[in-house]
């Protein structure tokens, strides 16, 4: 176990550092600076913007020159070579920052820092998703045991046609409609922002529907599969209630996809959902990943995607912890 | 979909296709919309396509079955031409899925060993990555030099009008680009299965080329499940278009998709005035098309193999 915990931070360390270089060239090398606005600024005060934000790079850019000229290369040459080194510079400082747990600051939302800023919309999003997890899980499992139980009865296709239906119907129309029905129509619950418990509940269902319906998918199939086989068969022979095979004996192996399905799952709820996030006006981090895009928010983008990997390679890793306790045949290596 | 069992001819034509109710049911819904994009905006009259801003009038009213938009236009009339876009991407994104996937997944098939191993391990990396930085770059990267290139080429002819239709062609291609990975795992399996059995051994023992087992052999034999899993992609890139379309990074306005009209609509939702008509009914077609294809592919699917059936 402490050797799988060992290669397993190795593992995120080596994939957070891929991940963080690749987003990096990628944001820089895209068209457009992060502080190209409608009007062109003047480039003295650009200039200052690029250095403020360490994104200037000039020593490296001189020593690029320098070696360029060193090598006798002709001008166009000695530039390119130039900002290759500037963006080496640019990159490596940005690196070092990152080991002191410094995510720099934002550029489009000056002043403020990448750490604050997803400080203040990480817990929230961490809630909403967590919320949203739980419902998905409990209910998908549970709703799939049902459906396979009573396979090819009305239960089984009432839930898998309305499974369909979650999945087919997208979550920025369930969410407006639900707003209109159960916050307009039906005051229940607030119509949007962040004030009391009452106003996580809608976005939450919203957020879970289509994942109930997956889980519950994956969950039928594989129940389906679990319950043909022999040792459920020996199970039924001794004479166990049915609820003990179904729940006890089945469902422990059955539920072995839905595992490694949550694990991904749970990454992608915890970091916040774009879409639910602006439908339901909540101040999460879920529109952080586009934003920044369109931003060329390089830092910030750097900062959700590590939080976002970071969380990933966290749930795999308790999803492999998960199968080993679930089946005690599979070894951690 | 590991190997399968059953004699080649089994899986390519099942004798009779016996569909469900319900996926013949989902057929004709999906023709009438299709239909309905064709026809609506031709027969109404050209006047509901003009935004007359002083009118702006609720569902029912004379004229104006549906309603109007907050422009004024029409909205049977703006419903139906946005079909014809979600349609069209959806369909032709699908089918740039299916040429990737396809290609890729017989690639790595028939290649099998350690080709296969590095092609598949590939297809997981990039199930991994999310699938939205992928399309914004290519769009950001493509976009502006295909233009370019179109006006450049066409300059002067009747095809320069082709470079305003650039973001949807980018975005066609983008969105197929995203969602291969499922078809590419399918055919593999399916070529792996196909490639072992005796009909193959004997072209190969008759020394026909590989590129000609491939298209003689291989290819019927896989038509079955390509097509169930195109409708299957339809409804899964018609999804993530509408989703840009969401976040106003689809299709160009004046090229309004489903996704285009829901974004409008989910904006006028508040509590001082409800315009639900502007949500609920766009929304309402896209998800009885978006059930209607899952529901055909669900059937499909189960036709052409039924082992997938059994479980």
């Amino acid at each position: 176990m402490p050797a799988f915990l060992l290669r397993r931070t190795l593992a995120l360390v080596a994939v957070l550092w891929a991940v963080v270089t690749l987003t990096f060239f990628m944001i820089r090398l895209t068209p457009g600076g992060p502080f190209d606005r409608e009007r062109k600024i003047p480039p003295s005060i650009e200039k200052e913007l690029l250095k403020r934000y360490k994104l200037d790079g000039t020593e490296g850019r001189a020593w690029g020159v320098k070696l360029g000229a060193n090598l006798g290369l002709n001008e166009s040459l000695k530039d390119t070579l130039g900002n290759a080194a500037s963006l080496g510079q640019q990159y490596f400082s940005y690196l070092g920052d990152l080991l002191r747990g410094d995510l720099r600051l934002s550029t489009k939302y000056r002043d403020r820092s990448v750490n604050e800023i997803l400080a203040q919309t990480l817990p929230l999003s961490i809630l909403l998703g967590g919320l949203a997890f739980f419902i998905a899980s409990t209910v998908g499992i549970w709703l799939g045991c049902y459906a396979a139980v009573r396979r090819d009865r009305l239960g089984d296709h009432l839930a898998m046609f309305g499974a369909l239906g979650a999945i087919s119907v997208p979550t920025f129309v369930t969410g407006p409609l639900a707003i209109l029905a159960f916050a307009l129509v039906l005051p229940i619950f607030p119509v949007g922002g962040l004030n009391g418990p009452m106003s996580l509940v809608l976005p939450a269902l919203v957020l879970a529907a289509p994942y109930v319906a997956y889980i519950a998918r994956l969950m039928r199939t594989s129940m389906l599969e679990v319950l043909g086989q022999d040792f459920i068969r020996t199970a039924r022979a001794k004479g166990l209630p049915e609820r003990e095979v179904i729940y006890k004996h089945a469902l422990k192996v059955a539920i072995l996809p839905v595992v490694s399905f949550l694990g991904p799952l749970a990454a992608n709820l915890l970091t916040g959902s774009i879409v639910v996030e602006s439908i339901f006006n909540l101040p999460g981090m879920g529109g952080f990943f586009v934003n920044s895009i369109l931003n060329r928010d390089g830092f910030l983008l750097g900062g959700v995607v590590i939080i976002y990997c970071a969380f990933l390679v966290l749930m795999n890793l308790l999803v492999d912890v998960a199968y080993t306790l679930l089946d005690k045949r599979i070894k951690l290596y | 979909m590991a190997v399968l069992t059953a004699p080649a001819a089994a899986i390519a034509a099942p004798q009779r296709l016996r569909l469900p109710p319900l996926a013949w049911t989902s057929a004709v819904i999906l023709a009438l919309v299709t239909l309905g994009a064709i026809l609506v905006p031709m027969l109404l009259p050209a006047g509901d396509s003009r935004p007359s801003p002083e009118q702006f009038l609720p569902p029912g009213s004379p004229g104006h079955f549906l309603g109007t938009d907050l422009n004024g236009r029409d909205l049977l009339f703006r419903v139906f031409t946005g079909a014809r876009i979600s349609l069209l991407v959806g369909l032709a994104g699908a089918l740039v899925s299916l040429f990737f996937g396809t290609a890729y997944g017989i690639i790595a098939g028939y290649k099998g060993g350690r080709v296969d191993n590095l092609m598949m391990r590939a297809v997981d990396v990039l199930y991994a990555v999310p699938r939205l930085i992928f399309i914004l770059l290519l769009v950001y990267l493509a976009e502006a030099p295909l233009r370019e290139w179109l006006y450049a080429t066409f300059a002067g002819t009747k095809l320069a009008g082709l470079a305003g239709y650039t973001k949807i062609v980018i975005l066609i291609i983008a969105l197929g680009m995203i969602e291969w990975l499922t078809m590419a795992r399918i055919v593999r399996g399916q070529v792996l299965a196909l490639k072992s059995q005796q009909f193959v051994t004997a072209a190969r023992a008759l020394g026909q080329s590989h590129w000609k087992i491939v298209t003689r052999h291989l290819l019927p034999n896989l038509a079955g499940i390509i097509i169930v899993y195109l409708t299957l992609t339809v409804p899964a890139v018609m999804l993530d278009e509408a989703f840009l379309s969401f976040l106003g990074l689809g299709v160009d306005a004046s090229q309004a998709s489903w996704g285009t009209l829901l974004s409008d609509g989910a904006q006028v939702i508040n509590p001082i005035k409800s315009y639900w008509w502007l949500l609920v009914f766009p929304a309402v077609l896209m998800s009885v098309t978006l059930l209607a294809l899952n529901f055909l592919g669900d059937g499909l699917r189960d036709a052409f193999d039924p082992r997938q059936r059994e479980r």
